[in-house]
């Protein structure tokens, strides 16, 4: 399959007081074209360092990216000069959905001034280069009639009104579905969501994971949809890939992670799941410590299936199904179906 | 863009916004008359409780007690102080702020006959501390830590710790003194231009003499960088916290995950945030201003307020200082509606 994007042996680490925190240990990671893959994991686990590596928008000072490759369309995003990214993969062939829109808007601007700024640097019909001097009045009425019909394809009621309000005049719903209407604007073929549902209500996040599914399907958009909750990431993925502490344990189909985990942490944090049979159970140990993290497979102090080699050396992927990868020497069995 | 398009401009209004900065006024000018009130008192009281008598001091060693008795029944301080606190408050209601004991000139006169000398020194040392201060002040925050921040910060903790009249005293000998490049003291040589405004640099240009303009231009340099270095410092500090509070927040970290140029970013976007707080500052930097423009007009002579102050205390002239710290009031409490005003004006968020 000819993937859109494809993160190969992805190392970053972080500058801590505590000393240099292996977040992202030899990570893969792809997405096909028209996919919605959902990286899914703990508080911590790298997920969203991933998404902002693909982005290119890591913390300058503290993070280090000492190996891997980022393939994007035919393009290795960390050999590119950093304008360049800026310019032509950032807001325009890759957008993104930030996780709080009450605060991801600039609350002294009024909403139409933000998507006109957008527009003015992001529009498909947009130069591609060092970006406009000038807002060509032309390209800026276009620009507005797509802005609005998008917003009422999002089913953003009043959009003229909408573009005169400031952020706070508008609700959280209403701002998420601006955000996925700013991320389809400049026709991207790939929308990083990071967790875009986590500061909404639960009926609101149905509506916006639902809105979100059916554009990007329609569109043929990839996305990349970072979440910690499972159900979410049922409810619109094609295929999901979990990480643990800093590593990518399995990546599996959706259908085939919930009935087939493979790899013992999926097991466990599928079994971890509330359920009417055994209420809620945790797994047993803790998230290790980034800045020390345990030799090979970094799950193996809490597994119990866990060998000498898990201690060692980390498995490479290997195919446990159809579309299915596991990194796991001892692959549970089709056992642990919650 | 069609008719009823919505213009995503700078100079667009929210509708409302006119009707809430109206309210902001009305409610700042309903307050404007007790607070002046409650300064009068003040003022007036601890005028006269300190221990000073104006009168034998005008009256001189050898008056005689009648040559006195007149002199207290001219200046009406021989009545109980509650009834001359009432005849100056009613007054000053008239616009008369009572006669100078020093000059015996009607104190108002003097007042308005020097205000626009301080204003204007006070003006542009307010403009050029934000003209100065706020892009050194983003600057320092952009590069946070680096050399430029480090020797920002030296230069913003002398501002603010360095005596105004050291620093003017300073000046005076590099620049005046040592270098020859400005003039010593005073506003003008010879007359200054046709009043029409007071305003020397104003007035100058609305006679087109350039020559005269250079002249005031000249004059107003030491006093106005004297008393705008405190000022710069504050605003400089308070632009570099809300910059660095502003680029930190998840709408720049949206911004730049999209893509948006990081100067478009900074420099139109952040900075309006972080002028919320600076221009809140701008009203405490004017009272400050002030204060210190007493001690700088002393220091270069400079014919204004603070230097009619500075004199009137000197002789213990009650109605001088009270007509100054009311005119100055006045002043202070204006331009902090100003500041209100145009804090609604930035941030939609502020109701009146």
């Amino acid at each position: 399959m000819d993937d859109l994007l494809a993160v190969t042996g992805l190392t970053v680490g972080f500058a801590t007081e505590s000393g240099l925190a292996r977040v992202l240990d030899q990570v893969d990671f792809r997405i096909g074209r028209g996919e919605i893959v959902g990286l899914v994991g703990e508080s911590g686990c790298g997920k969203t360092t991933l998404a902002r590596a693909i982005l290119g928008v890591l913390p300058a000072n503290s993070a280090r990216i000492s190996a891997g490759s980022i393939e994007f369309d035919g393009r290795d995003l960390l050999q590119e000069d950093p304008d360049a990214l800026a310019t032509d993969i950032r807001g325009r062939a890759i957008t993104f959905v930030p996780q709080d829109p009450f605060s991801s808007f600039n609350p002294v601007f009024t909403i139409g001034r933000q998507i006109e700024e957008l527009m003015k640097w992001k529009s498909p019909d947009a130069e591609p280069g060092s970006g406009p001097r000038r807002y060509a009045r032309a390209r800026r009425s276009s620009d507005l009639e797509r802005v609005l019909e998008l917003l009422r394809i999002v089913q953003l009621p009043d959009p003229e009104a909408l573009l005169r309000k400031y952020p706070h005049e508008v609700s959280g719903g209403q701002r998420q579905r601006l955000m996925i209407a700013m991320a389809l604007l400049p026709e991207p073929k790939l929308i990083i969501a990071d967790e875009p549902t986590t500061a909404l209500d639960v009926t609101i996040q149905a509506q916006i994971l639902k809105l979100l599914r059916r554009l990007a399907a329609e569109r043929g958009v990839s996305v990349l949809f970072t979440t910690h909750d499972l159900g979410t990431a049922y409810e619109i993925c094609d295929r999901m890939t979990v990480m643990y502490a800093g590593q990518d344990v399995e990546s599996a189909p959706s259908d085939s992670f919930f009935t087939e985990p493979r790899h013992i942490y999926t097991v466990r944090l599928l079994q971890s799941l509330p359920s009417r049979d055994h209420g809620i159970r945790g797994i047993p140990g803790q998230v290790p410590d980034l800045t020390a993290p345990p030799p090979g497979c970094r799950f193996h102090p809490r597994c119990d299936a866990a060998s000498a080699l898990c201690r060692q050396t980390r498995p490479d992927p290997s195919d446990v199904g159809a579309g299915h990868v596991a990194r796991c020497w001892h692959p549970a069995q089709g056992e642990g179906t919650p | 863009m069609t008719g009823a398009a919505p213009r995503g401009r700078a100079g667009t209004l929210q509708p409302g916004l006119e009707m809430r900065a109206l309210v902001l006024t009305v409610n700042r000018l309903v307050w404007f008359v007790p607070t002046l009130l409650g300064l009068l008192v003040i003022t007036f009281t601890i005028s006269h409780i300190i221990p000073a008598d104006p009168i034998a001091f005008i009256a001189g060693d050898n008056a005689t007690a009648e040559q006195i008795a007149a002199l207290k029944a001219k200046f009406g301080v021989d009545k109980p102080v509650p009834v001359q606190l009432w005849n100056y408050i009613l007054g000053v209601a008239q616009g008369d702020f009572g006669i100078s004991l020093y000059t015996q000139r009607p104190i108002a006169e003097d007042l308005i006959a020097r205000l626009p000398a301080t204003l204007e020194l006070a003006f542009v040392a307010v403009i050029l501390s934000g003209v100065i201060g706020i892009p050194l002040g983003v600057l320092a925050a952009v590069r946070r830590n680096s050399w430029l921040d480090h020797a920002l910060r030296v230069f913003t903790v002398s501002g603010l710790a360095i005596a105004a009249f050291w620093f003017a005293i300073l000046l005076q000998l590099l620049f005046a003194m040592k270098l020859g490049w400005t003039p010593l003291q005073g506003r003008v040589d010879g007359w200054g231009p046709d009043p029409v405004t007071g305003f020397y640099i104003v007035d100058s240009v609305l006679a087109g003499d350039l020559e005269t303009l250079a002249d005031v231009i000249g004059h107003m340099v030491l006093p106005a960088v004297t008393l705008s270095f405190p000022a710069m410092a504050t605003i400089m500090r308070f632009t570099r916290a809300g910059v660095l509070d502003a680029i930190n927040s998840n709408y720049v970290d949206y911004q730049l995950a999209m893509g948006v140029p990081r100067r478009v970013v900074v420099w139109r976007y952040v900075l309006r945030n972080a002028l919320i707080g600076t221009v809140t500052q701008v009203g405490l930097v004017f009272g400050n201003l002030i204060a210190n423009a007493v001690v700088v007009e002393a220091v270069f002579d400079w014919p204004g307020l603070g230097l009619y102050a500075v004199n009137s205390i000197l002789q213990s002239d009650y109605n001088g200082i009270m007509g100054f710290t009311l005119i100055m009031g006045t002043v202070f409490i204006i331009v902090n509606l100003l500041v209100d005003i145009s804090h609604g004006l930035i941030d939609p968020r502020e109701t009146g």
